[in-house]
């Protein structure tokens, strides 16, 4: 293999260079003891050192204490800590869907298929999902893209999503969790190597795995603000200006749209997608849209629809030019199955030649875990009327339908009731985003902690509150602007609690620094 | 307004724009590195595979009615029965109403119940920790420690991984780094499983190549790792070393003066030891034995034990389980500068956690039945047959393929793949390279096209010049393969009677 070599150039230069050390590689010396470390920190890539540390492994560890402290029975002003900080619906209290409880079982041990323990369809369904796989078992590798029969039926539910605008399977990739089909891609997108270094324009706030992802391929985020006055709102002349910023920095590639918003919770209209759109087109950007909360939709003006369906609408040229990868999951919406790692990207308008070159790059990763594709098969195709199951499966999830109105509804009451505090409305997605206004006081008592304020608030509401909370800062918002985010898909009982339990704490802090 | 689209009509490509426009994202401007990635395991030729199966499907007629896929080390797609007990405990932890059954073992309810306590809600559909569940992991370093004669093991070291392939190319991306001469160089076997090359090629690390001695039983000869190191010095920063042991494809299970050797190698030349023994439950030959690099590490004492800094993975997808649809694996990390950790704890963040399913496995993997539980026979018998049969397998092969005269087969001695040297007349060489193919690809090409047997050629996974190979699983049952076998002599036969 012939080695690389680099163009020297860009101000990172000192940053990947490796210790001088290294350098001396004389094949006889012998390695005294207390000889530093072979995987010393100047020899780790400089795009991995570059991601951020998170504030929430500091504050799980905390949270993993206080646990610990509970079941031993110490004394604290709550009996067990509500869990928030996470899109996690299961984590949060809400109940698996039983129909996809019974066929994943089924699928995993088959002679329950042949008993009457689960009802016909779930029988059928086992039955089918596991006829698509090699030796009729769950443990059987799979097509790189995904099982055949399910990356199908995807293409079907999209197409049908989408008002009939055709989907093809070859154009679907299922991959464990969606973030792993966002990194593939990014990676097609991004040279870490090169000079100028690229971009990607993410809005601010945004979820802090993509920008991890990013950062760790070696691209330079750019930053376009979201306009929180107005619900978080994507405006356009904001990516005028993030365009603007990137001149003589970095060379943007794509733009990454999160819609519905995490952590907003906005959901976009036609016409701000529409401009979103031309934007790419005409500034010659590649579309990631990462749509994993379309099934959580609960502002009565709010209606989702996929970029690529608005994309379609607008028909030829853009329909044609406009280059779009759009990312799914089964983490989200009512099954809420996190752990089982199912997730999908749609390509639209890829050049053919690239996509021989992301087939190979996805087949080094083998293929998804064949129970998160399961779950997204159960996605694409729940049960229908008619179904025996039918019945309880949509009891379960209007249930969980009219928990997740009712909370975001409370939550805006409640939130926007407190001093300090400010929530735009929870339009969609899984979380509340709200604004603290802190007091002088608390900022500077967070300084001399050496803390970020939000960072102090939100280990504070864990400590004394026992609510496990996101800071704000993880998303980098606007400098100067501090939040928290928590998940709101949460049993109306527990979601009651959260916010008694926020208020009085709310209540009191205020009046701590005031 | 769709109607007039026939979706099942129209092709990709159709669905895809405009032909003929240059594409804003196209392969002059993509990252130059991906461009540079194979995997020969899923390449051109199981692509053909797939397509002629579909024929198949469609009555298109062919010498033969199904295609033997005999090219990735997935047992249960060859008809291996998964282990009762790791089923019962993952359905139970699925549907826990199941739990009220009392068709399931007591011994499966306890555990599946212990997982269920440790996942959030009580449900595997909930996120774990990044690192992987902490009950879980403390149940890996229990293992390893039983497994390598009490040396400790610190649960903290290990990362639970979305299969062990997630861990090595997550390490990797960690490791490399530089410009120019001081790019890191990481070593890895010829011939090697193509994942090594793929993730080198896309991080754009610069890969330095050791031969195994194919004479020798694909052994690992350290004057041979020092020529490729001195060699590498020249324009790189070698850094890394990776080691497949029990190996792929080659089979080799190095022995213990070989892997202390490397040991010493790895301390002398200062390099981060990657030993990769998803395999470790797969030695069949009389004489061999695994021996994990920790162990043996641990067993030469302080100079070496505090030195070197490696990582070790395991999988479930391979070994008696063959649960690859699970990706299930981990990887334990050894005497790393904290400050490294911390970074690598970072990056693993980024994907989230991996499958619970899987690490329930991992789980049920590192704490199987014991003797005084209901399910410990059923469980010793299945796992001993499956071992059994790929031992005989493993035998039978090596066997066969070596009364084909122009098939050199070295003893298969562990892992799940045969690796024979085919020896190919020149006219076929010839008529290769006019069609722009490896030698050893025409040869596979032709044995689907002929037999219906899918293999992957040698030169997918490294081999000497003018050398060629294929690699083939023993996974098939015996009958079946014994048929495979057959058929592979016949045809060598025939193609060298028709090259010749």
């Amino acid at each position: 293999m012939s080695p690389r070599v680099e163009s020297s150039g860009g101000n990172e230069k000192q940053n990947r260079k490796c210790s001088a050390s290294t350098k001396s590689h004389s094949s006889t010396r012998q390695s005294p003891v207390g000889e530093k470390k072979m995987s010393a920190m100047q020899e780790i890539s400089p795009h991995v050192r570059n991601m951020k540390q998170l504030q929430y492994a500091v504050l799980a560890k905390r949270a993993s204490r206080i646990k610990e402290e509970l079941r031993q029975g110490v004394r604290k002003p709550f009996k067990e800590l509500i869990e928030v900080c996470w899109g996690d619906p299961h984590r949060g209290g809400v109940k698996p869907l039983t129909f996809v409880q019974q066929v994943l079982a089924g699928c995993v041990y088959p002679q329950l298929v042949d008993s009457d323990k689960l009802p016909v369809d779930v029988r059928q369904r086992a039955e089918l999902l596991l006829k698509g796989c090699a030796g009729g078992s769950v443990g059987s590798y799979t097509a790189t893209r995904g099982i055949p029969e399910i990356v199908h039926r995807i293409s079907e539910f999209i197409t049908s999503r989408d008002g009939g605008a055709p989907s093809h399977p070859e154009n679907i990739y299922i991959s464990p969790g969606s973030q792993w089909s966002l990194m593939n891609v990014l990676n097609v997108l991004v040279d870490g190597e090169a000079s100028p270094r690229t971009g990607v324009l993410t809005p601010r706030p945004c979820y802090l795995s993509s920008n991890l992802s990013m950062v760790g391929l070696g691209a330079v985020t750019v930053p376009y603000d979201l306009c929180e006055e107005r619900g978080w709102e994507l405006r356009v002349e904001e990516l005028h200006g993030a365009l603007e910023s990137a001149k003589g920095v970095c060379r943007p590639v794509a733009l990454y749209v999160i819609n519905p918003g995490n952590p907003t919770g906005h959901v976009q209209s036609r016409e701000s997608m529409q401009e979103v759109i031309r934007f790419v087109s005409e500034k010659r950007l590649f579309l990631l849209a990462d749509e994993v909360y379309q099934d959580c939709v609960y502002g009565e003006q709010s209606e989702f629809l996929s970029y690529k369906r608005v994309l379609m609408e607008m028909g030829p040229p853009l329909s044609d030019t406009v280059e779009l990868a759009s990312f799914h999951s089964a983490s989200k919406g009512f099954m809420g199955e996190c752990g089982l790692r199912g997730g999908y990207v749609e390509l639209v308008n890829l050049d053919p030649a690239v996509m021989k070159c992301i087939y190979k790059l996805f087949s080094t990763d083998s293929c998804a875990p064949v129970l998160g594709q399961f779950a997204l098969d159960l996605l694409a195709k729940p049960p229908q009327p008619g179904d025996p199951s039918y019945p309880l499966y949509r009891e379960e999830t209007q249930h969980i339908r009219s928990m997740l109105v009712r909370n975001v509804k409370r939550v805006f009451e409640v939130v926007n009731g407190l001093p300090g505090l400010c929530c735009q409305p929870v339009e969609g997605g899984a979380f509340a985003f709200p604004r603290l206004h802190l007091p002088p006081e608390a900022i500077q008592r967070a300084e001399e902690m050496g803390m970020q304020p939000d960072v102090f608030y939100c280990t504070r509401l864990l400590e004394e509150a026992g609510v496990f909370v996101s800071p704000g800062c993880e998303y980098e918002p606007k400098k100067g602007t501090y939040h928290f985010r928590f998940c709101i898909m949460v049993p109306e009982e527990v979601m009651e609690e959260l916010l008694r339990r926020l208020s009085s704490f709310h209540t009191q802090f205020m009046k701590d620094f005031s | 307004k769709w109607s007039c689209f026939d979706v099942t009509r129209m092709s990709q490509h159709a669905a895809n724009g405009l032909p003929g426009r240059v594409k804003l994202l196209n392969v002059d401007n993509m990252n130059p590195n991906v461009k540079r990635v194979e995997y020969a395991v899923r390449g051109a030729i199981v692509q053909r595979a797939v397509q002629i199966e579909k024929e198949l499907k469609e009555g298109v007629k062919k010498p033969f009615d199904e295609v033997i896929k005999a090219n990735i080390g997935d047992a249960h797609a060859m008809g291996q029965k998964p282990i009762t007990f790791l089923r019962q405990v993952l359905a139970l932890c699925a549907y826990p109403e199941l739990l009220e059954d009392d068709k399931f073992p007591a011994d499966a309810k306890q555990r599946a119940r212990r997982i269920l306590e440790a996942c959030g809600g009580h449900s595997i559909g909930a996120y774990s920790s990044s690192q992987g569940i902490d009950c879980i992991r403390q149940d890996v370093a229990r293992y390893i420690e039983k497994r390598d004669g009490g040396i400790p093991s610190n649960p903290d070291n290990i990362y639970l991984a979305t299969g062990a392939s997630d861990a090595i190319v997550t390490m990797l991306k960690m490791l490399v780094c530089g410009e120019g001469r001081d790019r890191t160089g990481v070593m890895i076997s010829i011939p090697q499983y193509p994942l090594y090359s793929a993730a080198l090629a896309d991080l754009a690390a610069v890969q330095i190549s050791y031969y195994l001695d194919e004479d020798k039983c694909w052994s690992l000869d350290v004057a041979e790792l020092k020529r490729a190191v001195d060699a590498a010095r020249q324009h790189c920063n070698p850094r890394v070393l990776c080691i497949i042991n029990p190996g792929n494809p080659t089979g080799q299970v190095q022995s213990r003066q070989c892997i202390e050797d490397v040991i010493r190698f790895a301390k002398d030349e200062r390099l981060f030891l990657m030993a990769d023994e998803v395999y470790q439950d797969n030695v069949y030959a009389e004489g061999c034995k695994f021996h994990s690099f920790k162990r043996v590490l641990f067993e030469m004492g302080p100079e070496y034990s505090t030195a070197v800094e490696m990582a070790s993975f395991h999988s479930t997808s391979k070994c008696y389980m063959g649960e690859c649809g699970f990706r299930g694996g981990y990887m334990e990390v050894i005497n790393m500068d904290p400050e490294v950790k911390a970074q690598l704890t970072k990056l693993v963040s980024v994907r989230l956690c991996p499958p619970v399913p899987g690490q329930a496995l991992l789980d049920l993997v590192v704490n199987p039945p014991q003797p005084d539980e209901p399910s410990y026979h059923q469980f010793t018998k299945e796992r001993a047959t499956v071992l059994a049969t790929l031992a005989e397998k493993a035998r039978l092969t090596e066997q066969i393929f070596n009364t084909v005269p122009g098939i050199t087969c070295n003893p298969v001695q562990g892992a799940m793949y045969t690796f024979p040297r085919i020896a190919l007349p020149q006219k076929a060489i010839d008529k290769a390279t006019e069609e722009g193919l490896s030698p050893d690809m025409l040869y596979c090409m032709r044995l689907l096209e002929e037999e219906g047997i899918c293999l992957v050629p040698g030169s997918g996974f490294g081999q000497r010049e003018g050398t060629f190979h294929f690699r083939m699983t023993i996974l098939p049952p015996t009958e079946k393969l014994k048929i495979v076998l057959q058929k592979i002599r016949e045809f060598h036969v025939r193609f060298t009677q028709e090259f010749s």
